[in-house]
């Protein structure tokens, strides 16, 4: 059985196994909507690689977190701004 | 091939930009020469800060006139604007400091502008980011915050609509006795040049004793409700008007798209944009100094640009001292935003001889040429 973690998207508790990313986990969860552009539209990952900065969530109230290149651990609170 | 107009102006910033909007209203027939883009200098550069000031009567005539005018036109202006009536809070460090704001609130107060004195906890009360300890500051409400390039092409675009023609691209090569040559050779005859190139002026004219004055900005990721004012340090009055040394001075604006752009820097006798780290580290940690939660904060840019900046810091507005068709419209330092508008309204008044709102005296070109006379 491979490891897991516990961590908590926008209230729900998902578990993923160790070494996820957050954006994995937020994925899992059905949202798409990380986070909004200045205009309002919706964005999330694009390059999955840190360099577009798309997919931007606030974790443990730190905001602007590149949910692609954060690996999610326990306990994590993950908020989209979408 | 000539052309015929009343008015040429030289630069498409702010200045230039509501000079041709305000020829344009009064009936002139206006061309506009801007050699790269609307408001790309130090209109882009800058902050944006739509603010009253009081170093000196003259300054706050201009300033006031001016804010008056932004109120007037808010509900003109495009979304892309980003009008924000945040308001202005004068941070204060220590007591000598608060003495200022006491001093200031009369000042402001005495000539009708509603000031708010915060003591160290109000302060804290509407800006809990700023550290612990201050002493306390002066909130003055009237003043908001634009995005300055989008100002600058609203009034061009509103120039255009009233019939004024736009040269972009085309740079001035030479200021002559009938209009402007440009670098192509060809020529725009009109009967009033208007010389509203910034902090390049003096490369037309060179007797506009106008010098470039380097500043640095920072801009950040969006943090909505980290601020909610435009914050300036007190002591930036002693920093900011010192006409030789480099300084520093904390001064924090929030964006509408909850976005902080962080200033401020001050050098003379630098005509290099490049960035220079150690200011920008000095200026930094003088912001960290105020607000310490900004460390966390994630910054995005950092640019620089000049201010026109003139020996009594105050701008260059009407006749030139030799050549009679020659208006200046420049040396605005850092309140070009804001005094745009009422340099506008005074060069016009000048050029087709009405009666100005405020006395244009202080801003007279001619005001130089006598200094250098008692000098």
């Amino acid at each position: 059985m491979p490891e897991t973690v516990r961590l908590s998207v926008n209230g729900e508790t998902v578990t993923m196994p160790a070494g996820s990313t957050v954006a994995a986990a937020i994925l899992k969860t059905g949202e798409s909507a990380f986070r909004v552009s200045v205009s309002g539209e919706a964005r999330g990952p694009l390059c999955g690689m840190g360099i577009c900065f798309e997919c931007r969530v606030t974790i443990d109230g730190e905001p602007h977190c590149r949910s692609c290149q954060t690996i999610c651990r326990n306990g994590m609170d993950v908020r989209t701004d979408g | 091939m000539r052309l015929l107009y009343d008015v040429v102006i030289i630069g498409g910033g702010i200045v230039g930009a509501a000079c041709a909007d305000e020829c344009a209203r009064a009936g002139l027939r206006v061309a506009i020469v801007e050699a790269k883009m609307i408001g790309g200098g130090a209109t882009a550069a800058g902050m944006g800060h739509l603010v009253v000031m009081d170093d000196s009567d003259a300054q706050f005539a201009l300033t006031r006139y001016s804010q008056r005018l932004w109120d007037a036109m808010r509900d003109e202006l495009p979304r892309e604007v980003e009008y924000d009536a945040c308001g202005t809070i004068w941070v204060a460090a220590d007591d000598e400091e608060m003495r200022e704001v006491s001093r200031k609130q009369e000042f402001y107060t005495e000539r009708g502008v509603a000031v708010e004195v915060l003591d160290a906890r109000s302060l804290a009360e509407v800006e809990p980011n700023l550290r612990d300890g201050l002493v306390g500051g002066l909130r003055v409400p009237g003043d908001s915050v634009i995005y300055p390039p989008c100002a600058a092409q609203f009034f061009v675009d509103r120039a255009l609509t009233r019939g004024a023609q736009l040269y972009l691209g085309q740079a001035v090569q030479e200021i002559t006795r009938d209009g402007v040559r440009l670098r192509d050779g060809s020529t725009i005859s009109a009967g009033v040049v208007v010389n509203a190139a910034g902090s390049w002026s003096p490369s037309l004219t060179p007797r506009v004793n106008v010098k470039k004055r380097k500043g640095h900005l920072v801009i950040t990721d969006r943090y909505p409700r980290f601020l909610r004012h435009q914050l300036v340090e007190l002591g930036y009055l002693k920093s900011a008007h010192s006409l030789t040394a480099d300084s520093v001075a904390f001064n924090i604006q929030p964006r509408k798209t909850g976005q902080l752009l962080i200033g401020s820097s001050r050098q003379y006798d630098v005509d290099d944009s490049a960035i220079d780290a150690s200011l920008l580290s000095r200026m930094v940690a003088r912001a960290l100094e105020y607000l310490p939660g900004l460390g966390r904060l994630s910054s995005l840019r950092a640019w620089t640009g000049f201010r026109a900046a003139t020996p009594d810091k105050l701008p260059l507005i009407g006749p030139d001292v030799e050549n009679e068709r020659l208006y200046l419209a420049t040396g605005h330092e850092g309140l070009g935003i804001t005094t745009s508008l009422g340099t506008a309204r005074l060069l016009v008044d000048q050029i087709v001889k009405r009666t100005s709102e405020i006395p244009v005296g202080p801003y007279l070109p001619s005001r130089m040429t006598s200094e250098l006379v008692h000098a």
